[in-house]
């Protein structure tokens, strides 16, 4: 195995985690979730091969990932509005007393799908700075927006999120 | 508010699905699936990626081989189930009809064409290193040849054991030692007493009267000529002086 491959092979294991969560907050479900993962890292790969070698030691790995993600999740969902949220079985059963990680998962299932549905401007700003906890500065520059247009971004995509379901509050 | 940032946060923290970098590793070529198949030889670990089969060997256990494959190969080993058509293939593979591909990428060149060459010797047949050599175009490198066989990451797919030495002594085994190398060249049909018999007579090739040709002993052109029509020869000098051209198939000596 060569010095790239094995540099992929870390990055791989260093950021599956970052780059799913990013694509299951982006898409709203852990399928597509997982092919955005597997989309990123293979773009990243192709990259990489032919990249050379002071382009990789330079690379800014966390950022170039959030920028491939950004583009693919971009390219698969053009003129398509991310998938309607699905409410049979969206609603935790609380009579049934499920454990607590199979509840959590739904609540994460369900909010992941709620962030999808967001305007895709708002969508991508919100994750970025609150689910990725980039800065403000490190979420510009993987969106390639000035910050404070990335600011106005978040405050309304919360805004959003916070009004538009009225079976949770979040005051 | 506090809530809402803290469950976004939560968000972040969802785990991508157990295995999602092994098989992302399997699928761009850089970690290789593996399973074990019951052949004729008995249980074999095979391992595979997109290239082909990268390597095969008779472990005792899935974790010997894994060991193995690591340290040799040095990719990651991920136990898979098989494509549907491998077991077929491999059954086939094993009994000498081509069907496999194969991945030698982390080999040498001049590995690479050994094993290539090797792959060209019929079952049932065997040649000398020194044949391998001459054929690749590094005549001189007889002992080389020995060692990139030794080295043979796909023993018993790439068919080692059907390298002999030049003397026509069955010679070393990666695959599982001598003992291992007779009883599978016997199961492929090589009549193993009458080529060390022929060896230690100092015969290298069999010359047949009616045809002028003189062919490796195992070579299947001439396994049908008549036992009054066959003469035993010494070396290459002397069978080219009695007026025989080589085999053109199994190639004993450079073909003009």
């Amino acid at each position: 195995m060569d010095g790239t491959e094995r540099l992929f092979e870390r990055m791989v294991h260093e950021h599956q985690n970052r780059v799913f969560a990013l694509g299951f907050a982006l898409t709203g479900n852990r399928h597509d979730a997982e092919e955005v993962a597997q989309d990123t890292f293979l773009r990243a790969y192709r990259a990489l091969i032919t990249y050379p070698p002071d382009r990789i030691r330079e690379l800014k790995q966390k950022a170039w990932l959030h920028r491939i993600a950004l583009n693919v999740v971009r390219n698969r969902v053009r003129g398509i509005r991310p998938r309607l949220v699905e409410l049979n079985g969206s609603e935790p059963d609380h009579a049934r007393g499920p454990e607590d990680g199979a509840l959590l998962k739904m609540e994460m299932d369900a909010l992941a799908a709620r962030v999808a549905a967001l305007p895709a401007r708002y969508r991508a700003a919100v994750v970025l700075r609150h689910v990725q906890e980039l800065s403000y500065e490190e979420a510009a520059d993987a969106l390639g927006q000035p910050v404070g247009t990335v600011k106005a971004n978040v405050h309304r995509g919360l805004k959003l999120l916070r009004g538009d379901d009225d079976d949770h509050s979040y005051d | 508010m506090t809530t809402l940032t803290t469950d976004l946060k939560r968000l972040g923290e969802v785990k991508a699905p157990v295995g999602f970098a092994d098989r992302l590793l399997a699928h761009v070529g850089m970690a290789d699936s593996y399973a074990h198949f019951e052949t004729v030889l008995g249980t074999v670990y095979v391992a595979w990626n997109r290239q082909g089969v990268s390597a095969a060997s008779r472990s005792a256990s899935a974790a010997d081989f894994e060991a193995w494959f690591r340290q040799d190969v040095g990719r990651q080993l991920i136990a898979a189930a098989p494509p549907l058509d491998l077991a077929a293939k491999i059954k086939d593979e094993l009994n000498g009809r081509h069907r496999l591909r194969f991945d030698l990428r982390g080999l040498t060149p001049f590995e690479q064409a050994v094993l290539r060459k090797t792959l060209q010797i019929p079952r049932g047949e065997v040649r000398p290193y020194g044949w391998i050599a001459r054929e690749i175009g590094r005549p001189a490198a007889v002992r080389a040849v020995g060692t990139a066989l030794a080295n043979n990451p796909i023993p018993y797919f790439i068919p080692c054991h059907r390298v002999v030495r030049t003397d026509g002594q069955i010679g070393n085994y990666g695959g599982g030692g001598p003992e291992a190398k007779r009883s599978i060249l016997t199961m492929e049909g090589v009549r193993l007493k009458r080529l060390e018999e022929l060896a230690r007579a100092g015969v290298r090739y069999q010359g047949v009267k009616t045809t002028k040709v003189f062919c490796y002993p195992t070579c299947h052109t001439g396994r049908h000529a008549l036992e009054k029509n066959i003469v035993w020869l010494h070396d290459e000098a002397s069978a080219r002086a009695a007026g025989f051209r080589p085999c053109k198939v199994c190639r004993p000596a450079a073909v003009a």
